[in-house]
């Protein structure tokens, strides 16, 4: 019998920096397994957003570029158009992908870049501590919207799955979550099937993650995960949007 | 080889391709447009890219990303786009990846106009970005020089593995002049195996590699700092490039300009001649490195008794020429920056003014 469980060889044998609970950690290791499975890692680079994954090619045994604040669309489009027979991805979360970084991801999915993104979305700015993200729930609280967020003044909560899967150009785009084992797989699933797209240069591939940040939730793990599982999927429903099919 | 005409534009899109540049990404914006129109044509015929980009911001990371896997890469743009770009070019210039970056100037600040101006000589050479770097700034006074400067910008981007600029203007990238290009340039880009992102398997140690710009900790940012600096040393010492005009003589004033301007400069100073008056210019061809040491001896000489500094701004590189003289001679400066250039005459008068 061969072994039932080991470490993707593109996961380092490291330690975290992440948050005690924090998704962030089940995320790498579903894209490192995918990485492994399809025989990637010789030829993929990684972009690395500004947000708590900045340090993510600590933990990626792989070439990786670090973007700006929400460029990693810009630049996985620089490094897959001059080098096609690279693999490219970014991992990017709600701040760096749905606020600074929108008008990026926005052209790289309209113009069908063949490179995979996994978005990441907690509902707040991790990194910077618990300020309010564009998908933000309704009066969820968050340091820059203390009383909880008001929509009259901010408008509500990107659903960015839905409005990139909007745009005309073929693409897959599907939203997941990581809060229970059922979703672990099939993000896992879903998270292969947008690298296998890009291995055929079918088109860009968007996988969206429901996550947690229990630090800025103010949440313990446990709880974060009931909390998304109770608040964040009733909006952000899960399931594929488009397939390029 | 002949000599063809070409319009300044169109000459620095062939002279990337001949430098062996299959990469070109850039977003629209008057008076550089037509490099984006050449370019679309020519990069196809050479099995090349050419996209245009939904900004200058995203445009900048797109050179970033491409940079990062030592492919040869170029994008042009003009003031308002370059300001755009500065981001991502302190980001390159930090994470240490060869490209180039051609800024045919217009005037500002704001929309300011289309017309050429020298307005961005601070924020080329002092950093358009935030954090401590330099940028290698070569400075063309026609579109022939403009050939020469694009295919010596990515040796000197590869040599010293960063962004390098050209700063032209809209004059520059407008005009039509007769250009002879130089020999191609080897297209293979130096040996990148310790740094480029292009994939594991490309290089003997297989082991990844990362282009990046944080650092955490205080010491090693302040070594990597170090490094950069050892570097922008470097090109003082071996990249000054400068054109010393009419300074044989025994000439009572030294003119410092570059770029479109000089050239009204050396006509005015050709004119003074024939008049029976000396006046040498001192052209700085690269603005970073500043040629300190060639302007200081230059101002010092016994017969020079005024320094002015001629540019079509209100006054920027001749603070840097107040730096290198010294204090040894005054230091005056005319400036005209909303797109007109000034004739020969009106140069010839200001001479004699200070005569
Ligand atoms: C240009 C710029 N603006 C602001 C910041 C500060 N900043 C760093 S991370 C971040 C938000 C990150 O939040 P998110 O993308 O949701 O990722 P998370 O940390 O939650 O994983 C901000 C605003 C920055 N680094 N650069
Ligand atoms: S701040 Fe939130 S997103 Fe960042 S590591 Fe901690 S729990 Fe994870």
């Amino acid at each position: 019998m061969g072994k039932a469980f080991s470490k993707p060889t593109v996961l380092n044998d490291t330690m975290t920096h992440y948050c005690p609970g924090c998704t962030h950690g089940i995320v790498h290791r579903l894209v490192a397994e995918a990485i492994d499975e399809l025989g990637l890692q010789e030829r993929t680079v990684g972009v690395a957003p500004v947000g708590c994954a900045v340090l993510a090619y600590n933990y990626f045994d792989c070439d990786f570029q670090e973007a700006a604040h929400g460029r990693a669309p810009a630049m996985a489009t620089g490094i897959k158009r001059v080098r096609p027979d690279l693999i490219v991805f970014t991992y990017q979360g709600d701040g760096d992908l749905a606020s600074i970084g929108m008008g990026e991801i926005i052209h790289a999915a309209n113009r069908g870049e063949k490179f995979t993104t996994i978005f990441i979305n907690n509902a707040i700015y991790g990194m910077t501590g618990g300020q309010m993200a564009p998908t933000t729930l309704p009066g969820q609280r968050a340091t820059t919207a203390p009383m909880g967020r008001d929509t009259d003044a901010t408008g509500m909560p990107i659903k960015m799955s839905n409005l990139l899967g909007g745009l005309v150009t073929p693409a897959y785009v599907t939203r997941q979550a990581v809060l229970k084992p059922q979703q672990i797989n099939k993000t896992k699933k879903a998270i292969k099937q947008a690298f296998q797209y890009q291995v055929e240069n079918k088109c860009f591939s968007f996988v969206e993650v429901i996550s947690t940040c229990p630090t800025n939730w103010g949440l313990t793990p446990v709880d974060s995960l009931k909390w998304a599982e109770e608040n964040l999927l009733p909006y952000y429903e899960l399931g594929d949007i488009k397939t390029p099919e | 080889m002949a000599k063809v005409l070409m319009k300044g534009n169109e000459a620095i899109g062939e002279a990337a391709i001949r430098a062996g540049c299959k990469n070109y990404f850039a977003y629209p914006i008057t008076p550089q447009s037509e490099v984006a129109e050449y370019l679309v044509k020519r990069l196809p015929e050479e099995g090349g890219v050419f996209l245009q980009g939904e900004s200058e911001v995203a445009v900048g990371y797109m050179i970033f990303g491409a940079a990062g896997t030592g492919e040869r890469v170029m994008t042009t743009s003009s003031s308002p786009g370059i300001s755009l770009m500065s981001e991502a070019i302190s980001y390159i210039a930090a994470a240490q990846c060869p490209c180039v970056f051609v800024n045919i100037v217009r005037c500002g600040p704001g929309l300011g106009g289309i017309l050429p101006a020298q307005g961005d000589y601070f924020q080329a050479t002092k950093g358009g970005g935030h954090g401590d770097y330099r940028l290698l700034v070569l400075a063309p006074d026609g579109v022939q020089e403009a050939v020469e400067m694009t295919m010596q910008a990515f040796t000197l981007a590869e040599k010293y593995r960063g962004p390098v600029m050209i700063l032209g203007d809209g004059l520059i990238g407008q005009m039509m002049e007769p250009v002879e290009f130089p020999e191609d340039l080897a297209t293979e880009p130096i040996n990148n195996d310790d740094w480029a992102t292009n994939g594991m398997s490309t290089r003997k140690s297989k082991k990844r590699n990362l282009v990046k710009s944080l650092f955490l900790d205080p010491t090693d940012l302040n070594n990597h700092n170090l490094a950069l600096k050892a570097k922008y040393d470097q090109m003082g010492r071996e990249d000054i490039q400068f054109e010393a005009y009419n300074t044989d003589t025994d000439y009572q004033v030294l003119i410092t300009s570059y770029g479109t301007m000089s050239r009204v400069c050396r006509t005015a100073i050709d004119s003074l001649k024939e008049e029976g008056i000396e006046v040498a210019m001192l052209r700085p061809k690269t603005l970073f490195p500043f040629p300190e040491a060639a302007i200081y001896d230059a101002a010092t000489k016994d017969s020079c008794k005024t320094v002015i500094s001629i540019e079509l701004s209100m006054g920027q590189m001749v603070e840097d020429v107040e730096r290198c003289v010294k204090g040894q001679r005054p230091v005056e400066f005319y400036g005209e920056c909303g797109g007109d250039i000034p004739s020969p005459e009106k140069i010839i008068d200001i001479i004699k003014g200070i005569i």
